[in-house]
């Protein structure tokens, strides 16, 4: 999985007209997360530095309808390293990958494709 | 083309219905139908409505959610017909509606006796919020209350009125008990006692003749020829199946009320299904929340073919009614000579206790708990298990009481067919299997793997003692780590840090760990890393607890609270007004705190550094309430101004808490200072208590308000002030090295081997021979102390982190919302 996003972030070919410029690359902290606007939207980019891979969420948490996630704590679980986002409110966590809440809720969390370019870093939008 | 479902009725099993349908498949077209005006609610909890909870406390769900999972609900609309034929359904306000499948989930109404003046104004039911807000609105004009059933539901609303302030409450009983269902007559006779204290009059064997009053309730007159003066009635006399259109479509419903089904929940159409309390299984009602939702699981399963029976319901019930326990489990009634019973009463408690024991001895029955409910699951566990009883069963209510520890009782010894999760249906087999063929060894793998815990969250420390109670079994030794990313625990792991002289989280993990690290060992690295090189805890933010990222108290709706340090809780009048005016100019909550400090509420992200450089200038530091480190420590005036003080108690407290302010530690650190034997400061509550003596000080440790309230205890007495802090410095540091992450210093103790004897020979005797270290770490700590905030304000790239948005920074978030009360803000409820 971490392949083909990585993939996904070198996208030469990759029209940019059509994805939102969030924000530069340094606006987001090392191994943590920032919110963004879009529109009336707010969206929780990640910047996993330790594993050189980027992730952009729903800056809602579910649970208690909080504009939280951007500010939880990242990380990984099991075997297979799934990047986690941990809520600040009650620690509820959602896989970065897929959005699923991992602390067994049945909670999904939306996710959004993130590309890098040059120092800037866009999302793909499907309004 | 998806399927139609409608569900009639937005109660707590409807909604339940909706939740399992949702996470089972998506072939569903789902339209709800609600009654009542709002969305489904907590109607278990509704007498917490009068003591604070509001409606959306209480509430269960959102319209969102609703929105969200595409169902179509549709609240206020009573549905009114059934045609069976067409498959269509009419509601109040003339909607048709045509479905594939009907899910009744109409619930039930009380039951209200048909007693003359029943009529009057005064008289209440209690089973809705609207039912609340009526008595609500009519209590404020009254001063005596009763409550007509003192089954579960009748004391219930007695705590209700009594919540509603008025002045005596009364609960009549037709039957010669309380709870005639659950509890017998002696454990009746002592809930009373309890109750009576609490201010709740009990009258039983009445029998309500007529409601008297004009157009108003007066009085109770009854059988017996009594009468009691009564402003307002609460009626709680059982419940009735809400069944009605069931019976109009034609549908199997007994004549003593509820609509019958088979196992899966069918009606007699094979389209229409009925669960939670208006539908009648074997020909019993099941008046609980659990049972209704494992129907509702059931109902769920059918429709998606999946093959789930209902069985009936274990009724066993564990509550806590106006603060006491009361369970009851199993055959609580059955009595000699068909069986032993045990019982254990301590009136002086309020404890009543009673097994019910086969007559050869070997298996437990059933019982009540009265007081101290908590060996109910373990009980229940044995009773539902038919587990072989030990030979001396009466240490099932009193505990083994010396001699030989027993060996093989506790979670272990349960047969693997034994039900654990009763929400999700999840047995110890499945648990234990999970353990020890998926090597699931978290609560969390196993709420994902299993959905045991998922429910009402009762069972998970029964999930965890079989997690770990397997791993042991299975010859793994349980090792006390602090998550999947490293195996050390918090002092291995400080050691080695400390050895090595690490100084960030990635060399860390790096080094020792493995993975990508989480939420749980990021801030216990932290808290080692702050703890052994006290560096600016913002030059690694991300590793830090939201709380300690952005130097400040997360709270509801994502603003923050601001707390500045008032060592001792001395302030001066300048300093009062700069906080005064702080709040003022960004429209801050202001509160008093427990420590004797002024908590700041509602303050913005982006507000923080501003809101701070002006408290700084005004001579103010970081009070560290985010952190896990020294909060508070509380004085009483002392011998300054007090006429019985024996010492400066105020100066004490100051001087003690500049020198820890800004300890990092595994949890927060609460301290106080008396100045005399009266203690004003309650510093015996406190992680470290220090209380003036005519020769000098006393000092207590590991002491703790909070859920489990601790008393400190005493490890020194008249020692002086200098020896005080020496004493102070070892135990701080002791703690601080080698407690687990999140655990205090009360905690800490009840695990140490040895207990207080061994803490007070490693402080007072240094029997470790480490006194001088843990005395040269803490000054250490004290030299290189600087304020945080200052800190973060002076830098530009850390201040800049303070900010909602990162393509807006000057745009608060703007999805924070504020209501009034008492002409100060707070947080919208969630």
């Amino acid at each position: 999985m971490s392949e083909i996003i990585n993939i996904n972030n070198q996208i030469e070919s990759t029209a940019i007209e059509n994805l939102f410029f969030a924000c530069y690359t340094q606006d987001v902290p090392e191994n943590g997360g920032a919110c963004v606007k879009y529109k009336e939207d707010q969206i929780a980019i990640f910047n996993f530095t330790r594993r050189g891979e980027w992730y952009a969420t729903q800056n809602l948490c579910p649970h208690k309808q909080q504009m939280a996630l951007s500010r939880g704590m990242i990380g990984s679980t099991g075997d297979n390293c799934e990047p986690k986002v941990a809520c600040p409110f009650h620690k509820k966590t959602f896989s970065l990958q897929t959005g699923a809440c991992l602390s067994g809720d049945d909670y999904v969390i939306k996710i959004y494709p993130i590309f890098i370019k040059e120092g800037k870093v866009y999302l793909e939008i499907k309004d | 083309m998806k399927k139609n479902i409608i569900v009639i009725g937005n109660g707590m099993v409807g909604h339940k219905f909706c939740e399992k349908i949702v996470a089972k498949n998506n072939n569903f077209q789902i339209i709800v139908f609600g009654e009542e005006p709002r969305i489904a609610y907590d109607r278990v909890h509704l007498s917490s409505y009068f003591d604070g909870k509001t409606v959306e406390d209480l509430s269960l769900s959102t319209v969102n959610w609703y929105q969200e999972n595409n169902i179509q609900l549709i609240l206020g609309d009573a549905v009114i017909e059934i045609n069976r034929e067409s498959k269509t359904i009419l509601s109040q306000s003339g909607k048709t509606q045509a479905y594939d499948y009907l899910v009744l989930a109409t619930g039930s109404a009380p039951f209200v006796p048909n007693i003359p003046g029943v009529e009057k104004d005064g008289v209440f039911v209690y089973r809705t919020i609207e039912d609340l807000d009526k008595m609500k609105a009519h209590a404020v004009n009254c001063k005596i209350g009763a409550v007509m059933g003192g089954g579960l539901l009748g004391l219930e609303a007695a705590k209700a009125l009594i919540d509603l302030g008025l002045e005596q409450t009364h609960v009549i009983e037709f039957a010669s008990r309380l709870m005639p269902r659950q509890i017998d007559d002696a454990g009746s006779k002592l809930l009373q006692g309890k109750l009576d204290q609490l201010g709740l009059k009990v009258h039983l064997n009445k029998n309500t003749a007529a409601i008297t009053g004009a157009s108003q309730i007066t009085g109770l007159a009854f059988a017996d020829n009594t009468y009691l003066d009564v402003d307002m009635l609460v009626i709680s006399a059982g419940i009735r199946p809400r069944d009605e259109i069931a019976r109009q479509a034609g549908l199997d419903v007994s004549a003593r009320g509820g609509i019958v089904v088979n196992e899966f929940m069918q009606t007699s159409d094979q389209h229409i299904l009925a669960i939670g309390e208006c539908a009648l299984y074997n020909s019993m009602i099941y008046g609980l929340v659990a049972p209704g939702y494992e129907m509702a699981e059931v109902a769920a399963s059918f429709l998606s073919g999946l093959d789930k029976k209902f069985t009936g319901f274990d009724m066993s019930t564990k509550l806590k009614l106006i603060g006491v326990d009361v369970a009851s489990f199993g055959d609580a009634f059955i009595s000699e000579p068909s069986c032993t019973s045990i019982i254990f009463e301590d009136t002086l408690k309020g404890i009543y206790k009673r097994v019910n024991i086969s007559l050869d001895g070997k298996q437990l029955l059933g019982g009540i708990l009265i007081g101290d409910a908590d060996a109910y699951n373990m009980l229940l566990q044995t009773v539902n298990n038919k587990i072989v009883l030990p030979p001396n069963p009466e240490d099932l209510i009193l505990g083994s009481r010396g001699g030989e520890a027993s060996s093989d009782s506790g979670v272990m010894a349960l047969p693997n067919e034994a039900l654990i999760c009763s929400c999700e249906a999840v047995s110890k087999g499945q648990i234990c299997n999970a353990v020890t063929d998926l090597e699931v060894t978290t609560v969390d793998g196993m709420k994902k793997c299993t959905k045991a815990g998922t429910g009402c969250g009762g069972c998970i420390p029964l999930v965890k003692d079989l997690i770990a109670g397997t791993l042991k079994e299975n010859g793994v030794y349980v090792k006390n780590v602090i998550c999947e990313h490293f195996d050390y625990s918090r002092q291995e792991l400080l050691d080695l840090i400390k050895i090595n002289k690490i100084q960030t989280y990635d060399q860390v993990l790096d080094t020792f760990g493995k993975g990508d690290g989480c939420e749980v060992c990021k801030p216990a690295v932290a808290s080692i890393l702050a703890g052994l090189w006290n560096d600016l805890i913002l030059k690694q933010d991300t590793i830090q607890d939201s709380n300690d990222r952005f130097l400040a108290n997360i709270q509801k709706g994502g603003t923050y609270s601001v707390v500045p340090r008032i060592p001792g809780g001395e302030i001066t009048p300048d300093k009062l007004i700069v906080i005064g005016q702080v709040a003022k100019e960004y429209n801050l909550y202001t509160k008093i705190t427990g420590g004797q400090r002024i908590d700041l509420f509602g303050a913005h992200l982006n507000d923080l550094p501003t809101i701070w450089s002006k408290l700084i200038d005004a001579g103010f530091e970081s009070g560290h309430a985010y952190g896990k480190s020294l909060r508070t420590v509380k004085s009483c005036v002392g011998s300054t101004w007090c006429r019985f003080g024996l010492h400066d108690s105020v100066s004490f407290a100051i001087q003690v808490e500049d020198r820890y302010k800004g300890l990092r530690s595994p949890h927060k650190l609460k301290g106080g200072v008396s100045g005399c034997i009266r203690e004003c400061a309650e510093a015996q509550s406190k992680d470290f208590g220090i209380i003036a003596t005519e020769k000098g000080w006393n000092l207590y440790v590991c002491g703790n308000g909070g859920s489990k309230p601790k008393h400190a205890q005493l490890i020194a007495t008249d020692i002086d002030s200098e020896t005080c802090i020496k004493y102070l410095d070892r135990f701080l540091m002791f703690y601080v090295r080698t407690a687990d992450p999140l655990t205090r210093t009360a905690t800490w103790l009840d695990k140490m081997e040895g207990g207080i004897t061994y803490l007070k020979n490693v402080v007072v005797n240094d029997s470790l021979g480490i006194a001088a270290d843990l005395e040269a770490e803490m000054e250490y700590h004290v030299n290189t102390y600087a304020c945080e905030w200052k800190a973060a304000i002076e830098n530009p790239e850390m201040k800049k982190r303070f900010s909602h948005f990162v393509n807006a920074p000057n745009e608060k978030d703007p999805s924070v919302k504020f209501e009034e009360m008492r002409t100060q803000i707070k947080a919208e409820t969630w």
